[in-house]
């Protein structure tokens, strides 16, 4: 079997098209690549959707903490905590657990013990919580003098946080956020290592690459395949966000904007 | 464990409840958090001590050695830590016994890997196959707590690089001023000084490798995770005394709440460490202090 042949079979494989079955020998280098490729979509897909919906409730959970009603910032502070004082491994687990019992009482909830409802869910939430530390920190080293020159243009409520507080959050908040970016996209890896199933065989990268491991009992062929994926992965999401870290910081002096450059942080 | 406990079946309630809590199962259950615990006291220093040397490698003036420290950190920026667990958990049981192969059987001729399989002489298998349980128990622990160590060892190294460099630069060359080696230098200036600015990275990647530790049922030790798995999972009258539905969430839930306690006490602790150590040196924290 040719090598196109294999890609037209499995490049679409982990979404279900081409064909069923996953190969049963040879595993060449073409069968490892296509596959792993093709499960890379589903790190895409949760990574890229966890991102954009976690972004809002983020924002809403840093104004929140940052918030002097109680009412509002003691349910964000818990929230924050709850989700970034335990491992997403355990939140995993817990939350496919729990759709499985609430699906008994209620079966809308049965859309949410497949991966790409319910691992979507605490995916999200986790990335909420994280960027909201990451934005309440941002919110409170915002100048003071920023604030003051604001008001006394007479800029107030609303306007205010949206012409000033938010955009200066962001800008404070850019590398962190980037590097949260980061650790979500290999943290969707964990999904189908943990309660969630996958159906039909249909998994992401690590899933494929660790069926190839078991097989052929070489990782030293599937896991760097693997690597490839996600440093190719990891430097466009470190290019996409530099792009928005410029159009944020256009308004800098240049040399301001040099202090600015991402530093690289490895830890969530 | 109680003297009601012989005849479950009669009991309802707290006492049911009681005796259900102590079976044998859940005191593996409960020691399984010492598992945890252990592996956090040995691969805690064990990373640290990976992280000094990856630290030192990246600011060598040898080019091969900088080199080589620089994508030992870079690499796990970029690739998922899990990939990283399941990899070494198996490379490093191959390399194993291929050294002991190559040590052992001198007059072996086979090729290592034929077609799907990993094959050595029966005298280089680790551990050999007559060890007892728990031999092969404390090699596949050793295994996964090496795996964390190299990991956690590359984050480590990464926060260590930093804190050298932020030692402020007088400091290094007053002590060159004062005629002192590289080494001297090294050794009597940098790195005393370096731990307070390494201090708030290394306590987060505390909270982090806490936060992984459940990735041991991954890499096959049972752990907390598998005894959740275990014990959880609905059971009929005829397998056990104490039968029950799929009670897996609430022990999940359980584990949660012991991660969250960790993570809280781990961060009071290490507030005050901070604390402790900034007083009245020339940081922001001390400045306020």
């Amino acid at each position: 079997m040719s090598c196109v042949e294999t890609i037209a079979d499995y490049a679409l494989r982990s979404i279900g098209f081409g064909e069923r079955l996953l190969p049963r020998e040879g595993y060449t280098l073409c069968q490892q690549f296509t596959l792993i490729g093709s499960g890379m979509i589903w790190n895409i897909y949760f990574g890229v959707l966890a991102l954009c919906s976690g972004f809002v409730l983020a924002v809403a959970l840093a104004v929140g903490k940052a918030s002097a009603n109680p009412l509002f910032r003691k349910p964000a502070e818990w929230v924050i905590f709850v989700f970034r004082g335990s491992p997403l491994f355990i939140q995993f687990f817990f939350a496919y657990l729990l759709f499985l019992s609430l699906k008994n009482s209620y079966p809308f909830f049965g859309a949410f013990t497949a991966a790409w409802a319910g691992a979507l869910v605490v995916l999200f939430l986790n990335t909420a919580a994280y960027s909201g530390e990451i934005f309440y920190g941002a919110l409170r080293s915002i100048p003071r003098g920023d604030m003051e020159a604001a008001e006394a243009y007479g800029i107030t409520g609303w306007n205010k946080f949206r012409r000033i507080t938010f955009p200066t959050m962001l800008r404070l908040a850019w590398p962190a956020y980037t590097n949260e970016a980061i650790f979500l996209f290999h943290a969707t890896t964990l999904v189908f290592f943990s309660g969630f199933p996958a159906w039909q065989q249909r998994g992401d990268a690590l899933y494929y690459a660790n069926y190839f491991a078991d097989k052929t009992f070489n990782p030293f062929v599937p896991y760097p395949i693997l690597a490839f994926y996600f440093i190719l992965l990891t430097l466009s999401v470190v290019g996409l966000f530099a792009l928005a870290s410029r159009r944020l910081n256009r308004h800098l002096p240049r040399e301001a904007r040099q202090k600015l450059r991402l530093r690289p942080n490895f830890l969530r | 464990m109680f003297a009601y406990c012989t005849d479950p079946a009669s009991l309802d309630g707290l006492a049911w409840l009681a005796c259900y809590l102590t079976t044998g199962k859940h005191m593996a259950f409960y020691a399984s958090f010492g598992t945890v615990m252990l592996l956090l006291a040995i691969t805690a220093p064990t990373a640290l001590l990976f992280g000094f040397g990856g630290a030192v490698a990246a600011r060598a003036r040898f080019l091969p050695l900088r080199m080589l420290g620089k994508t030992y950190i870079a690499i796990v920026r970029s690739v998922p830590d899990i990939a990283f667990f399941l990899f070494f958990v198996i490379a490093l049981d191959q390399g194993l016994e291929y050294l002991r192969l190559l040590a052992l059987c001198p007059d072996w001729d086979q090729p290592v890997r034929q077609g799907n399989d990993f094959v050595v002489c029966s005298a280089a298998k680790l551990p050999s196959n007559s060890a007892p349980q728990w031999v092969h128990e404390v090699y596949g622990f050793l295994l996964a707590m090496f795996t964390f160590a190299i990991v956690f060892g590359a984050f480590a190294a990464n926060v260590l690089f930093g804190a050298m460099m932020a030692v402020p630069r007088a400091q290094i060359e007053t002590a060159e001023a004062y005629g002192m080696t590289r080494a001297q230098t090294f050794r009597r200036i940098l790195v005393p000084q370096m731990w307070v600015y390494a201090l708030p990275g290394l306590s987060n990647l505390w909270m982090v490798l806490v936060k992984a530790t459940p990735l041991l049922f991954l890499l096959g030790v049972e752990d907390i995770v598998y005894w959740a798995r275990e014990l959880g999972g609905s059971v009929t009258p005829r397998f056990s005394d104490y039968p029950h539905g799929d009670w897996r969430v609430w022990y999940f839930l359980a584990l949660l709440v012991f991660y969250l306690l960790l993570t809280r006490v781990s961060e009071i602790v290490l507030e005050r460490l901070m604390k402790r150590l900034t007083f009245g040196q020339a940081t922001t924290g001390g400045m306020a202090a």
